[in-house]
């Protein structure tokens, strides 16, 4: 073996120096980027969200005026979900996903590595927009005719439309990798049925994203024609409908709600079992119950617009959909209920936030399913009743999970353990300043407070509650820089964390903490949805040494096909991300020359990253 | 002001530990005073009535439905702690075969068919069984409100006669807004070439505060504005009211207060019946003087915020479309004077 080892760090360890580091194609290295911007992203979002709320502590505040609040409030939205969430998840999902299916890459690492550098590009793009005090100002949602001239005049808007265009050539290549990654890499034995739950979810969040991502992307596009090039699709003066904007926005923005939620639970999927002691209770309820859920995120988009005066009919069928979808949630809380109540818990920081998950999931849920009844739901949308809601279930539903992923795998990524006392301590910070925050919030918007506001009067009855998010505001940053100073300590004092802290129950788990680059010396086979408890499963004699393979099986079956040969590090993947960069800054700057010349690079770009040449099997190793 | 608090009924007949809790609170909360009070949970029409009920519902089998996970999960984790060797399989379906899909399966039938059972109620009734038609336009930042049987034009004020649904036909002259009186129905949206009702109908006779409900711009927050209910007598002399043109000037002052509001570049925006002035971009002025507030609802009709208002609107609700307007002292007295004349 130690010969055939030696051929593998020989074949797979990427050249050192500064060059091969930007270039690297390893899965590991770009799911730790992706985790880590994110975070950057997160921490940002974090500040817009402390400004808010500084500036609605009180009533008549003066701190932002509306100019710069409608910019803070809009780029928090638009962080949290395009910059935060989404990405973070996929780092998660580039990280783990090829451990967990025993592979040794994602399916295409070079568009892997493009797809880091779009997103970087495209934040850095949209942020841009804030240093220049010029950032989008009407809100994640954007409506119509809001956005167009003559009510929207500066580029603010046109760094949401281009921005979001250009981030979604990174969500949309991500999901095809995952895609293809899930369905064709899996190791032999690993039938469909076997496979780890966070992996169903990270499937049906990349089918959710390549159908929904279209949507948002032609609206973005029509947005920008009608803003520079005269075209008028969303104001009545020219024949257009500002309802078009709501319904191609909502038909992306309900299954994005999905595709943010899903790996999370997920991730849930993966820490219940582990820290029950216990296989997952109705594994296959729940991987269906996670593709249901997809499936159904397409069909209830009205849901967002049920007071912009549609008939009965229309309502009364899309309360049906939106009653319907509660029931794949209700399915997987359960599951998760009952690995809990059949195991032995073990409670350990991750298996908290889980706990914390399930507790806000199930609040957020409950006020989420009262949306479902029209005559409430056209009372209390656009009140702080909504950002009480979606707070409970995107911080509660997917940034709890989050954190639970980062203390659970951190061993994995890092090989050190974290503090638990520091770990625990965040906990409760965190599940404190979260509830203290967000659950106030739905009592304001009871008593009529509009969201969206930068201000409020005196007297409506909501300046106790406004206190109190704000104080708790405060009480959830302090938990969130707890967690950062226990990453940041473990990093240099963690104790060592050996393969397997947790005694856990898929593949990942079955490597060295932080795993080789080539992720597996022998290629696992698979005989259980749990491999590394069913004392059956394990290495077999596969080690495919030479050049970077890795085996390919069948799709349903987990039986084996081939073998594939996997490219190595490259710049091609950065060149075409600067070159499209450069495309919309060109556009955004309204330097026509830079954005046809920049057009014209991609295509160069492309053209020889598709080359014969250029994609072929590499030479073996010697 | 005490104020009655509808739907308590169902949420009290069958109380839980949490689910009284959460109503004890509620009731705290639902305590507000006056007319700056714009909850949902202080019902005054049948409409806003039935959704409160629907929310009471709701909130009682919700916190039934919590309280049960949670005591679930305090079991799960509070019992048999400790680490054993791992991992029987099988067993334990039941439990997401009747709590993620049995009983969600009842409860949700139950909402739908609750659901069904309100919307009706709180839709818009057939113009021909209301009482009175409102023509209201949302406009960046005030509200653009007309009776077009009786050509009546004012802004930010809705006066209808109290036990009489009201057709409240709303649009929007720019971008959307959403016209929303929690305690009187639920809320519409307002959307350029496009007309939607709402009816209202107050069950008693107060001022009822309204506010956009969807984000328009820089000024989101400053547009509000009342809905007046009052007995029909006095609604009627108030329609009559508002239907004559504003009173000529009686006193050389007022006389003077005219010349210089229809001299300067007020008239380009607003309209005061009666006058040159005829402007449709900003509120009608005809009956200024009769009205609760300034700047929808941002800050009461009174000569000093008047003035201050006219001096420098920008501080007061800054980005706004009415630029300032620069005045010697004599001529703002005589244009507050003839502006507070305009009842």
């Amino acid at each position: 073996m130690a010969t055939d080892v030696q051929r593998l760090e020989r074949s797979w360890a990427e050249p050192a120096g500064l060059l091969a580091w930007i270039g690297t194609v390893d899965h590991k290295r770009i799911g730790t980027r992706y985790l880590v911007t994110a975070a950057v992203f997160f921490a940002a979002a974090g500040v817009e969200a402390s400004l808010m709320r500084a500036q609605l502590a009180r009533p008549d505040e003066h701190l932002l005026g509306p100019e710069r609040y409608d910019q803070v409030f809009s780029m928090h939205g638009l962080t949290m979900i395009f910059l935060f969430v989404t990405p973070m998840l996929s780092g998660f999902g580039n990280y783990l996903v090829p451990l967990m299916i025993g592979a040794r890459d994602m399916a295409f690492p070079r568009l892997n590595a493009f797809g880091y550098w779009v997103f970087l590009a495209a934040g850095l793009f949209m942020y841009s927009g804030l240093v220049l005090g010029k950032a989008p100002d009407n809100g994640w949602f954007n409506y119509a005719p809001l956005s167009i001239q003559p009510y929207s005049d500066g580029p603010n808007i046109d760094f949401y439309a281009i921005g979001l265009l250009f981030l979604g050539i990174s969500t949309t290549v991500g999901a095809v990798n995952f895609i293809v990654t899930i369905l064709k890499l899996r190791a032999p034995g690993m039938s469909i049925n076997r496979m780890p739950i966070f992996c169903w979810a990270i499937l049906a969040t990349s089918i959710s994203i390549v159908f929904a991502i279209p949507s948002l992307s032609v609206a973005a596009g029509m947005l920008e024609l009608q803003r520079s090039w005269g075209f008028h699709f969303f104001d009545t003066a020219g024949g257009g409908d500002p309802l078009l904007w709501q319904h191609l926005f909502w038909i992306f923005g309900h299954p994005d709600v999905y595709i943010i939620f899903l790996p999370a639970v997920g991730i849930v999927s993966s820490i219940v079992p582990v820290f029950s002691r216990r296989s997952l209770v109705a594994y296959d309820w729940v991987a269906l119950a996670t593709m249901a859920t997809a499936l159904l995120g397409f069909g209830v988009w009205v849901h967002h617009m049920f007071a912009v005066g549609l008939p009965q009919v229309s309502l009364a069928f899309f309360a049906a959909a939106s009653t319907i979808i509660a029931i794949p949630s209700g399915i997987q809380v359960f599951a998760w209920l009952a690995t809990m109540l059949k195991g032995r818990p073990v409670i350990r920081t991750p298996f908290l936030y889980v706990l914390g998950f399930l507790v806000s999931f199930v609040i957020g849920g409950l006020s989420g399913v009262m949306f479902a009844a029209v005559p409430f739901d056209q009372q209390v949308t656009d009140s702080y009743f909504v950002v009480a809601h979606f707070h409970y279930v995107l911080f509660g539903g997917a940034v709890f999970p989050i954190f639970a992923g980062i203390h659970y795998w951190y061993p994995k990524i890092t090989g050190r353990m974290l503090d638990e006392r520091l770990g625990q301590a965040s906990f409760w910070l965190v599940f404190v300043g979260f509830n203290l925050t967000f659950f106030p919030m739905h009592i304001a918007g009871l008593l009529g407070m509009p969201r969206r506001v930068y201000t409020y009067p005196a007297g409506m009855g909501w300046d106790v509650y406004n206190l109190l998010s704000s104080i708790g505001a405060v009480v959830l940053v302090v938990g969130i820089l707890v967690i950062l100073a226990n990453l940041v300590q473990a990093r240099f004092l963690g104790e060592a964390a050996g393969p397997d802290p947790w005694l856990a129950n898929t593949l990942e788990w079955t490597t060295s903490s932080p795993p080789p680059p080539y992720n597996f010396a022998r290629i696992p086979v698979v005989r259980s949805a749990d491999p590394a408890w069913d004392g059956v499963s394990g290495p077999s004699d596969l080690v495919l040494p030479e050049g970077h393979q890795t085996p390919a099986t069948m799709p349903l079956e987990g039986d084996p096909a081939a073998a594939l040969e996997m490219p190595s590090e490259s710049l091609v993947p950065l060149a075409a991300a600067v070159a499209i960069a450069l495309i919309c800054v060109g556009l955004i700057g309204d330097l026509d020359w830079l954005a046809v010349a920049a057009g014209v690079a991609t295509a160069v770009v492309l053209a020889f990253w598709h080359s014969p040449r250029e994609a072929g099997p590499l030479e073996p190793a010697p | 002001m005490r104020r009655r608090i509808s739907g308590f009924g169902p949420a009290l007949g069958r109380r839980t530990p949490l689910a009284t809790g959460a109503v004890l609170l509620l009731t705290l909360v639902a305590a507000g005073c006056g007319e700056n009070d714009q909850s949902t949970l202080a019902p005054k029409s049948s409409a806003s009535d039935q959704i409160a009920r629907l929310w009471w519902v709701m909130l009682v089998a919700s916190a039934v439905i919590f309280g049960v996970v949670l005591v679930l999960l305090f079991v799960a984790v509070l019992r048999r702690r400790g680490a054993e060797p791992a991992t029987t399989k099988g067993g334990g379906l039941w439990i997401p075969a009747i709590g993620g899909i049995a009983i969600p399966v009842v409860v949700l039938t139950a909402l739908f068919a609750l659901t069904l059972r309100t919307l009706p109620k709180t839709s818009p009734a057939a113009a021909s069984a209301t009482g009175l038609t409102i023509d209201v336009v949302g406009r960046q930042w005030f509200w653009d409100v007309s009776y077009p049987d009786k050509d009546v034009r004012t802004a930010n004020e809705l006066h209808i006669p109290v036990g009489v649904p009201v057709n409240v036909e709303v649009s929007s002259a720019d971008v959307v807004h959403s016209f929303w009186v929690p305690e009187l129905n639920r809320k519409i949206d307002m959307i350029p070439g496009q007309v939607n009702r709402v009816t209202l109908e107050a069950d008693r006779a107060g001022v009822y505060r309204g506010q956009c409900a969807e984000f328009c711009g820089l000024q989101h927050a400053h547009m509000a504005f009342y809905v007046v209910a009052e007995p029909r007598a006095a609604f009627d002399a108030w329609l009559a009211r508002e239907a004559k043109p504003a009173p000529a000037p009686a006193t050389p002052e007022l006389e003077r207060g005219q010349q210089v509001l229809l001299g300067s570049a007020c008239v380009y925006c607003h309209t005061i019946d009666g006058t040159n002035a005829s402007g449709k971009i900003g509120p009608d002025l005809t009956h200024l003087a009769s009205r609760r507030s300034l700047a929808a609802g941002l800050i009461p009709n009174s000569p000093g915020y008047l003035a201050g208002w006219i001096l420098d609107p920008q501080h007061v609700k800054p980005g706004n479309k009415m630029p300032a307007t620069d005045l010697s002292g004599t001529d703002l007295q005589a244009l507050l004077a003839y502006l507070e004349s305009l009842k």
